[in-house]
């Protein structure tokens, strides 16, 4: 009887603690995330400019009305899915090649996983700062121009031409970013049974049949989350054009949330811009649940 | 078989070469900033046709100098080591509670409140900027530090690191402590959080990192120049004229020397929490 009591007493306890430790984070979470979820969608139907806070008009789907004919939009829209459709596989490909090189232990082994890593211990800001200066088409003061030129090419018009100046941000990128995914492949590498590979070579597997039967398949899960990941940082896309080209040259490195940014912050379209907010938000959710369902259905 | 260890050998060779000119690759644009940051600015783009950019000639830290005359530097750390701190002593707190409460403690909406946290973590707080301005105004919290700390605290992926951590934690150890009288939040200070401390670090450290490369909010939020973070300081010193690139470089050294230190010293739980994350994800 008195077991029974101290039990429900603990069950008690239990629930009441439950509450107490989840209470503070569901709070905050729901203040500043949730609300403000909630709060895009709906100043998204309202005509609402900063300059006039009390002139806050219901316009129903009248600014998703004029997305759909707004070209600075579309071309944020496409310049995003550019990016991303691009700096994905590129980024991920290169992270599991650099994975690969280091998975093994060998003298010095440390060091090279350092390097490959070493980008990631700068911020984008400073990679962006940086990298402006290294594009600069002049080749007396441009880096790589100089490289070019040393080896015969002639110099690129990085950053100030339409056509090279989102390829450019995006080689930059995977740069940066690929130290990163090379550690979670790395980790992902470590937990291949070594005898699968043994059984491969000694049914006279090449190393390229190993990576592709072995490696691979065992991988799924790791490559399926650093897709996921990489994709979604992919989406978010804003630090490196507002630092290297302001959007340019002629709109062609604008991305969604650098016209969130434009039509929210510079110029004061706060239901406008909450329209894309929310065609943006609506866009990575359909994404990352699109690509959840393609790779576990295998 | 000598020609067996020949090509062994030859392999070995092939190897080290071809990861000497990656790595090489991959830290150039590093090694440059570096150099150019101890050049004299007459001298910081002589010589880009040759390997000799990537040697400083006449070396001094004059730029540095340079740097912290003309940018209160000072007050730039203080303001980000300041709130990410603040940050993270709550995140540490709140989230290792939250996730606890979810491995280990039965309540009605448990399972709605840990799928809530997982749903979420996919959020780009990018599609919120906006109501999150207007919120941020209405209390009076722009341009000062509570608009950059209290949004922040709360993580989903931090929620859900602390979680699966907690979830390992053996039941019977818990129930011992009960028995023995002690209550479950004396418990988990007591017990769960000294046993913890691997992922305590592993989160500061990927927080600590998250919050240190931090732009486009404390960007939007913090307007005064008083009150200005390390990543806007580096922004704006670029874009402000007359552009003195040695002094640029050397400011982006800077900014990342608190990076690299925390790197040394933590890297183990750095490295494990990045590969811990895609494991579990």
């Amino acid at each position: 009887m008195a077991k029974t009591e101290q039990m429900s007493g603990r069950k008690r306890d239990e629930r009441i603690a439950g509450y107490v430790f989840s209470l503070p984070a569901v709070v905050l979470l729901i203040a500043f995330l949730v609300v403000p979820i909630i709060y895009t969608v709906y100043y998204s139907v309202f005509q609402y400019q900063v300059m006039r806070p009390n002139d806050i008009t219901f316009i129903g789907f009248e600014n998703y009305h004029k997305l759909i004919t707004d070209s600075d939009f579309w071309i944020s829209l496409k310049n995003t899915f550019y990016f991303t459709i691009i700096v994905v596989p590129v980024q991920c490909a290169l992270a599991l090649a650099l994975a690969m090189l280091v998975s093994k232990k060998f003298k010095g082994v440390a060091i090279f996983r350092t390097m490959y890593f070493s980008p990631q211990l700068t911020s984008m800001v400073v990679i962006a700062v940086l990298w402006t200066v290294l594009y600069n088409s002049n080749p007396n003061t441009g880096l790589i121009n100089a490289l070019l030129v040393n080896l015969g090419l002639e110099p690129i018009n990085f950053l100030t031409n339409e056509r090279t100046a989102m390829n450019s941000i995006i080689f930059m990128s995977a740069w940066q970013g690929a130290g990163y995914q090379m550690m979670i492949f790395l980790a992902g590498l470590q937990g291949i049974p070594r005898d699968q590979y043994e059984a491969a070579s000694v049914d006279g597997a090449t190393p390229w049949q190993q990576f592709w039967f072995v490696t691979i398949p065992n991988l799924k899960g790791t490559i399926k989350y650093v897709i996921m990941i990489t994709m979604i940082q992919a989406m978010k896309l804003f630090t490196q054009p507002y630092v290297m080209t302001q959007g340019g040259p002629r709109n062609s490195t604008k991305t969604m949330v650098y016209y969130i940014y434009t039509q929210g912050f510079q110029k004061g379209n706060f239901g406008y811009a909450c329209s894309v907010a929310a065609v943006f938000f609506v866009i990575v959710v359909a994404m990352s649940l699109i690509l959840q369902k393609i790779t576990s259905e295998e | 078989m000598k020609s067996l260890k020949a090509q062994k050998a030859l392999q070995k060779i092939l190897f080290y070469a071809g990861n000497t000119i990656i790595g090489i690759i991959f830290v150039s644009p590093l090694i440059w900033m570096i150099s150019a940051s101890l050049k004299p600015e007459a001298k910081i783009f002589a010589n880009m046709n040759s390997i000799q950019t990537f040697v400083p000639e006449d070396a001094s830290f004059d730029n540095y100098i340079e740097v912290f005359r003309r940018v209160d530097l000072m007050n730039v750390f203080k303001n980000t080591i300041t709130y990410i701190l603040l940050i993270l002593v709550f995140d540490l707190l709140i989230n290792s509670i939250c996730g606890y409460a979810l491995a280990k403690f039965r309540f009605k909406g448990r399972k709605l409140i840990l799928s809530f946290v997982v749903a979420l973590m996919v959020m780009p707080m990018e599609a919120i900027l906006l109501p999150m301005y207007i919120e941020m105004s209405q209390l009076g919290w722009v341009n000062s530090l509570p608009a950059l700390v209290v949004p922040s605290i709360a993580k989903c992926f931090s929620i859900y690191m602390f979680y699966n951590f907690f979830k390992d934690i053996p039941d019977d150890l818990l129930e011992a402590a009960s028995i023995d009288g002690s209550s479950p939040i004396r418990t988990f200070f007591s017990i769960v959080m000294p046993i913890s401390k691997t992922v305590y670090a592993t989160v500061f450290i990927l927080d600590f990192v998250a919050h240190w490369n931090d732009f486009m909010w404390p960007f939007l939020i913090m307007t005064g120049k008083e009150s200005r973070t390390i990543q806007l300081a580096v922004q704006s010193f670029f874009g402000t004229q007359p552009v003195h690139y040695s002094a640029i470089m050397a400011s982006l050294v800077l900014s990342a020397i608190p990076m690299i230190v925390m790197f040394i010293f933590m890297q183990k739980y750095y490295v494990e929490g990045i590969a811990s994350s895609g494991i579990k994800g």
